[in-house]
């Protein structure tokens, strides 16, 4: 019942940003079509921690704001390797252990080692990622596992 | 002021677009038109700004769904069809 | 006030505008397909990222701005789930990873240094 609650909160979020205007008519239609939309949900089973995590809600922002400053520190790192040449790239291939306790969690740390430019998750299988890194030092930071503990920190 | 990101973007798009006709295998080409969708989006959101009319942000945010999905298609595609795509285009 | 915003605003769009350009440039000169996904992600994650918010300062307060917001939250969920489902799709089909030849703590056995 919260997921449901909380699904048709973000649904008519979405509709009221996306629509722009305001009348009744339109807001009955709203009203219907976010319900129509979350008892399909339901009974598809699908409304559930995963698709509306609400206990990351408070968590994650301060996570966030850490990951755009690892993405900017990546990216400028990166582009440098561009201008630079081929000759500047040292790629491998390594694997992570991800100590996440639920999928989701796991799924957090793969995606953000993917948004990180400069090392990208190739596939992930039980606990263990395996990421291709452009450069050594990109790897390196992977595996000090700094951003493996903030994520098992968003997850408590 | 606005000018200047739209032409860089449409350069980008074009050096995406070469990629996409060099790439030698295939997923380099799926990349590049990847990378194609994604600063079309950009490019719809800046043209947008610049001709001052505010509809073309929807078709920016449906742009950007219809390519992702496109995107996932083609890799679902390839994926269970054969391995002889790679090696087709070596 | 306006003054400012104009021009915090136009550093933000020529700093995005260089980064999707040095990201298209990766594209070309980067030598395999697992080395050009990290010059695609400077794109989809700074670039789009710069330009968007340089975009975001000129809306102003209403539902442009939202519909911005909304447009560069999806991009970078999309792009990094496209860049995972590229890479993983390439390696299931055989594509080898071109790697440094030195002992990095890959354990795999196609661990090789030159494409035949």
């Amino acid at each position: 019942m919260k997921h449901a609650l909380a699904l048709s909160v973000l649904l008519s979020a979405f509709w009221l940003i996306n629509s722009g205007h305001y009348t009744s008519l339109l807001l009955f239609f709203m009203v219907v079509s976010v319900l129509f939309v979350a008892v399909l949900c339901h009974r598809m089973d699908v409304v559930d921690g995963e698709s509306q995590p609400l206990a990351l809600t408070f968590t994650i922002p301060m996570y966030w704001l850490w990951l755009i400053k690892e993405v900017t520190v990546a990216n400028i790192a990166v582009a440098r390797c561009v201008w630079k040449g081929a000759d500047s790239i040292s790629p491998s291939v390594i694997k992570v252990k991800a100590n996440q306790k639920t999928d989701l969690g796991i799924v957090i740390y793969a995606n953000s080692i993917t948004l990180t430019p400069g090392t990208v998750s190739i596939d992930l299988e039980d606990n263990e990622i395996t990421v291709h890194a452009l450069t050594r030092e990109t790897a390196e930071d992977l595996l000090t596992g700094e951003m493996d503990r903030r994520v098992c920190k968003v997850e408590a | 002021m606005y000018i200047i990101p739209a032409v860089i973007l449409l350069i980008v798009m074009g050096i995406a677009l070469c990629r996409a006709f060099m790439g030698p295998t295939l997923y380099d080409r799926i990349l590049a038109v990847n990378t194609f969708g994604t600063k079309t989006v950009l490019f719809i959101a800046v043209i947008d700004f610049l001709s001052g009319r505010p509809a073309f942000l929807d078709i920016a945010i449906v742009y950007a769904l219809i390519n992702f999905i496109s995107v996932i298609g083609i890799l679902r595609f390839f994926e269970y069809s054969s391995k002889t795509a790679l090696e087709e285009e070596n | 006030m306006e003054l400012l915003l104009d021009i915090v605003s136009w550093i933000l769009l020529i700093s995005g505008s260089f980064f999707t350009l040095t990201g298209a440039l990766g594209l070309l000169r980067f030598p395999d397909f697992f080395t050009r996904t990290h010059a695609s992600s400077i794109t989809d994650t700074l670039g789009a990222g710069l330009i968007l918010t340089g975009l975001m300062l000129q809306a102003g307060w209403g539902i442009v701005l939202a519909k911005l917001l909304l447009i560069l939250l999806f991009s970078l969920l999309a792009s990094t789930t496209a860049c995972h489902a590229m890479a993983k799709a390439a390696l299931r089909s055989g594509l080898k990873p071109h790697t440094v030849n030195d002992n990095d703590n890959s354990n795999s056995e196609e661990e090789t240094s030159s494409k035949p």
